[in-house]
């Protein structure tokens, strides 16, 4: 429903005095998902400007890392994206290896990619889950909960941890899978391809749902790249960009998967409908490459590689990951020593943040929460 | 597809000397050294060739190189004086899919880089981050405010290896 602000100009009475309001949202707020304020410029109900406000959650992780060894770096990294732990740990995992020019075990890339996509979904779910209670819809955040929570139990039964596990080590993995993992695992993905069609029944196909989000925060391509958008939201905008298959690292490059993108279904290409939809299309995939992994998996020992003491030569690597939200990078400057020199984080929620004022321009104070919902930040990351 | 040796060839041969040197000697990453008032020209520049296209910023990140002089406080903690700051910048084409990682340095006492914001939109946010923590100043950025700090911190920037926690923030004592 984006109404722009000439037109809105263009029709007021003359004569009839309006000023501009400043309302703030946040930090307190459900729909903000964490500490965020946002500075919103009003004319009536239409947003002119919006500056968001962020640092609510600010610990500084990046000066935490450089007092620390690289092992010791594992559990901040759990906190910053407390919705996708383990795609974080898998992330830095991988930059300190390209470090150290290390490889490791099959079995233990096989179990990183399910851990990892197990994540993925249940990220996906709590995406969509909030996103259907910020809308108004509140029977789907139950049953994306109740789904999610089978995943949790998965992973609690691996490593003990229900949210920040610290499982996915550099060079291994804490713990080998229990015995009767791969059978729950099938038994899951048995269970969740159904669910997906319900959710879709529910929510995706609801016509009160389609109102609010389809045409509203459409993000055109050539912005979204120039902000840097990545993962769902850049895909959203109709870009079949993916860097498990565009730049590929671990084993994914042995499995078979499709990257959805948005397609305009239910009104323009990149709106908060297809940014919505590419998720829960994404997690069908996700289930796709769960059971080709957990099937194929190769026999092994998940701790072998684990180097004793982490001491890498003297340089720096950029090295990126596919997480839930999107393109998560660790920039990390080895000095030779044991403590890393520097590690810089680019979380996918702090770029995507960075584009809100763009989209939310001529829109109705209503959509801001449709549209925070739909690029799906978590502050921790924002914040670091 | 292009090696950072060939970019390399191609920006001596556009800029000169504002192009400093390419450093091969670390085993994962290679970069190019680059003035830092020049760069947003040499970005710009990287975006707009058609050979190049980097049409994506992936990364900017601010750097302490703590390279300078190093004497101690009475109180134990370090003080650095001289040397330099840096900012790595990690280029990506999504046409070409080649990358390209630069690098600037500049002085410690007088850190000014030049804005490669208005290149791409995405480095408004990593050089306000980058200016918060560690104190570069970016030349001709349009709002360069704190970002994930307090905007009245008045206590140094936290990212520079000198850094002391402060006993009083705004006159309260900070416990730890």
């Amino acid at each position: 429903m984006s109404i722009t602000i000439e037109k809105n100009k263009a029709e007021r009475k003359p004569g009839l005095r309006t000023e501009e309001m400043v309302l703030n949202m946040g930090p307190q707020h459900p729909s903000t998902h964490g500490v965020l304020r946002l500075e919103l410029e009003l004319e009536g109900e239409i947003i002119i400007n919006a500056i968001p406000h962020i640092g609510y959650l600010h610990r500084c992780f990046e000066k935490h890392a450089e007092a620390m060894n690289y092992s010791q770096v594992i559990p901040y990294t759990d906190r910053m994206d407390y919705l996708a732990s383990m795609y974080n740990e898998f992330g830095y995992a991988i930059a300190v290896e390209k470090l150290l020019g290390i490889q490791v075990p099959e079995r233990v890339e096989y179990i990183r990619v399910i851990m990892g996509e197990l994540q993925r979904i249940a990220s996906h779910l709590v995406a969509l889950g909030t996103y259907a209670v910020d809308i108004g819809a509140f029977t789907p955040f139950l049953f994306c909960f109740r789904d999610r929570e089978k995943i949790l139990s998965l992973f609690e039964q691996t490593c003990g941890a229900r949210l920040l596990y610290n499982y996915i080590w550099v060079g291994g993995l804490s713990h080998d899978l229990h015995p009767d993992f791969v059978n729950q695992t099938n038994e899951f993905i048995k269970y969740f391809r159904p669910k997906i069609k319900e959710l879709n029944d529910l929510l995706t196909k609801n016509k009160i749902f389609i109102d609010r989000t389809a045409n509203v925060g459409v993000l055109p391509l050539d912005v979204a790249i120039n902000y840097g958008i990545s993962g769902p939201n850049l895909r959203g905008s109709g870009f079949k960009w993916d860097i498990r298959k565009d730049d590929p690292y671990s084993v994914y490059n042995k499995f078979d998967f499709d990257i959805p993108v948005g397609e305009g279904l239910m009104g323009k290409v990149g709106d908060c409908w297809d940014r919505y939809y590419v998720r829960i299309l994404e997690m069908e995939e996700s289930l796709k490459i769960i059971e080709q992994a957990v099937n194929n998996l190769p026999e092994g020992d998940v701790t072998s590689a684990i180097p004793k003491r982490i001491k890498p030569p003297v340089g720096q690597v950029y090295s990126r990951v596919e997480n839930p939200r999107g393109e998560l990078g660790y920039f990390i400057i080895s000095d030779g020593s044991i403590n890393p020199f520097r590690v810089k984080v680019k979380g996918p929620s702090f770029v995507h943040l960075g584009v809100l004022n763009e989209i939310l321009k001529g829109h109705m104070i209503a959509d801001v929460i449709a549209i925070l919902g739909s690029i799906d930040i978590v502050l921790g990351e924002v914040d670091r | 597809m292009k090696t950072t040796e060939e970019i390399f060839t191609i920006l001596k041969n556009n800029f000169g000397d504002a192009i400093l040197e390419l450093v091969t000697s670390q085993p994962v990453e290679h970069f190019i050294k680059v003035n830092p008032i020049e760069i947003n020209k040499v970005c710009l520049f990287l975006r707009e060739n058609e050979e190049l296209l980097f049409d994506s910023l992936m990364n900017l990140s601010g750097v302490d190189d703590a390279n300078g002089q190093k004497s101690a406080d009475e109180d134990g903690t370090q003080i650095i004086s001289g040397g330099t700051l840096s900012v790595f910048y990690h280029l990506e084409s999504t046409k070409l899919r080649h990358k390209l990682t630069l690098k600037v340095s500049t002085d410690r006492e007088k850190p000014e880089v030049a804005s490669v914001e208005s290149t791409w939109r995405h480095a408004d946010w990593h050089e306000r981050e980058a200016y918060d923590l560690l104190g570069i100043i970016f030349l001709n950025h349009p709002d360069l405010r704190r970002i994930l700090m307090p905007y009245d911190w008045d206590a140094g920037y936290p990212l520079r290896k000198d850094y002391k926690n402060p006993e009083f923030y705004q006159g309260m004592k900070v416990p730890y």
